[in-house]
């Protein structure tokens, strides 16, 4: 698939990317009468409430028992419909894996996952309500499409690309309000890479929220001469290779960047590619190998190591 | 429903054919689940030669009857009542278990036309059925929806999960079927301890469990097609909230020495084996008549 080349400047706009999951659900709702919201009881969280005040036929309380709920959703999508489920990721990755594994995964069924309050930064919750695993155990399934949206405007987008798509989606988000950067008439497509910021000198790949504060490292590195290509990969199943790899070559220095664990995710998924395509030196930035625990957003960024200064850091440790 | 006494007769001697392709296709794949089956067969050729709405010529029509095995180790059963019925050859029985068969260990949906759900790993079955059921709802369709328990698939926590959310829906286009065999793979010791094949009953007073969480109870023996039939006809015609159909059956039931020995959950049937179920199952037929 052909990479987008859209460069991109971190604006003033403020906006969380669960509200962008509720609004975009009525959205879906009003063009599709196969959309329906399954919740976990806790859609006041995520933001599928919205759907439950405006359009209450759509909205099924499951209540608190998400193996029922998965199982639910592969009866609804097997008949037709469309269900996307609402709790948080650490709960829809691992409480009901097994259910999503035999009678979503399996059987190729187009239940929609949407993990809310994904990595570290879950709102004072701990390590038992951050996810930082999901994407390494969502890649791992068949049959899978995985993305990990940048921001609110992305996350909308997303949705409505997958919305109609063969088979299970797991789409990853976070909690708080962050820069908003994708320009409102951006389309998304599974499976293709984006270059935010043009660079020779060392390549930045980073998923998620993390492509935002990889702009913020570009620019530190610009403070030092460094020109970085920053390339946002939104879609960790099925993975760009070969845009990845042609990346990696224009630089010949790697850099990647998640709010997740190094092993097995876009880290990882990076690591596979280029080991096969494009063997090339690389730093992975994330979590290493530990939980988290409950604090403040930025003392977790900055304990963990996934600020923008660490990611520049990484960057000229390749240099 | 009516039933004459020729289709009675002509539904039992199917329970048999049932039971005969269990039993040869487990011999010839070396290896396959027969006590589970077996306590099903009965219940399997009612509801697919009697009681679902299907159509094998056209098995993804929109508005059939969904069935799900939630017991999916018992796929043999299932997969002998579809070719019986005409889903596909009796001949591709011989491929269960075997390499590019659509016939797999466990049910899959996205293998076998006929197949509406996959199952397998026990206690999943009545989730996918309650999203059917939900589904039905939701479009205004008129199908029902038919899942079948083990006891033993029913210690899975999920079970209760859907039982407690079916009950809360008052879904009353869902009927669960509990296959009550009274064995799973090893069992619960008795106070003695596991030296024989004595085990506790793998669920305990069901019909008080499934009434507290909001179902219709029906008790019936799993192995008198006609009381079955009925069953599934008063659960049909109960309007508050769903009926599970709590079927007392007998595990291995039909070959004697199958029957309530718990090692006979999944085991290899050696030619011995093949052909004293095959005179059993002969003389049995010739009882009919």
């Amino acid at each position: 698939m052909k990479t987008l080349h859209l460069p991109l400047t971190l604006g003033d706009t403020l906006k969380a990317q669960r509200d962008a999951f509720g609004d975009t659900l009525v959205e879906l709702i009003d063009q599709d009468e196969r959309v329906y919201v399954l919740d976990g009881d806790l859609a006041n969280s995520t933001k599928a409430d919205k759907v439950s005040r405006e359009r209450p036929a759509r909205f099924l309380q499951m209540g608190i028992a998400e193996q029922n709920m998965m199982g639910v959703a592969a009866g609804m999508a097997s008949c037709g419909l469309i269900p996307w489920l609402s709790s948080f990721a650490c709960f829809l990755v691992n409480r009901d894996l097994d259910q999503l594994r035999v009678v979503v995964a399996q059987p190729n069924l187009p239940v929609k996952i949407a993990g809310a309050y994904s990595g570290l930064l879950t709102g004072k919750t701990g390590k038992t309500h951050q996810e930082v695993s999901d994407l390494s155990v969502m890649r791992a399934m068949p049959n899978m499409t995985v993305i990990s949206p940048a921001d609110a405007v992305e996350v909308r987008a997303a949705m409505i690309a997958t919305n109609d798509s063969d088979g299970p989606v797991y789409i990853r988000m976070t909690r708080d309000p962050e820069t908003v950067a994708f320009p409102d008439d951006y389309t998304f497509e599974i499976g293709r890479t984006i270059v935010v910021r043009e660079g020779s000198d060392v390549t930045i790949f980073s998923t998620g929220a993390q492509t935002m504060r990889c702009l913020q490292a570009a620019d530190l590195l610009a403070a030092n001469g460094i020109s970085a290509h920053v390339v946002h990969v939104p879609t960790i199943k099925p993975l760009d290779a070969e845009g990845i790899a042609e990346a990696a070559a224009r630089t010949g220095r790697v850099v990647t960047a998640e709010d997740h664990t190094i092993i097995g995710g876009l880290g990882g998924a990076v690591a596979e590619a280029l080991g096969e395509l494009q063997p090339t030196p690389m730093r992975r930035v994330g979590i290493r190998d530990t939980f988290g625990e409950s604090a403040a957003n930025e003392d977790l960024l900055a304990k963990y190591g996934i600020t923008p200064e660490h990611v520049a850091d990484a960057a000229r440790a390749l240099l | 429903m009516s039933l004459t006494p020729e289709r009675l007769t002509e539904l039992k001697r199917q329970a048999i054919n049932l039971r005969r392709h269990v039993v040869e296709s487990v011999h010839h794949a070396g290896a396959g689940h027969l006590g589970g089956p077996m306590s099903a067969a009965d219940m399997l050729i009612a509801l697919y030669f009697e009681v679902l709405n299907i159509d094998p010529a056209d098995p993804h029509k929109a508005d059939r009857d969904r069935f799900i095995l939630s017991k999916g180790h018992s796929s043999i059963g299932l997969y002998s009542v579809l070719a019986l019925r005409g889903y596909f050859p009796l001949e591709e029985l011989k491929t269960f278990d075997a390499i590019d068969s659509r016939l797999q260990g466990h049910p899959a949906m996205d293998m076998l036309p006929g197949i509406d759900m996959s199952s397998g790993s026990l206690g999943q079955g009545l989730s996918p059925g309650l999203g059917m059921a939900l589904a039905a709802r939701l479009k205004g369709e008129s199908f029902h929806t038919y899942v079948m328990l083990g006891d033993g698939d029913s210690q899975e926590g999920q079970v209760w999960e859907a039982a407690l959310v079916a009950g809360r829906y008052r879904v009353d286009n869902l009927t669960a079927i509990l296959d009550l065999n009274g064995l799973q793979q090893y069992g619960w010791a008795t106070d003695t301890g596991y030296g024989d094949l004595a085990r506790k009953p793998p669920q305990e007073n069901p019909e008080a469990r499934w009434q507290s969480f909001g179902w219709n109870t029906i008790s019936i023996n799993g192995h008198d097609i006609k009381q079955f039939i009925d069953a599934c006809s008063r659960a049909k015609a109960e309007h508050d909230g769903p009926t599970i159909i709590i079927a007392h059956t007998t595990k291995g039931k039909g070959i004697s020495y199958m029957e309530d020995d718990f090692n006979w959950h999944s085991k290899p049937v050696t030619d011995d084996d093949l052909k004293q179920a095959q005179e059993e199952l002969a003389a049995q037929e010739a009882a009919l008549v």
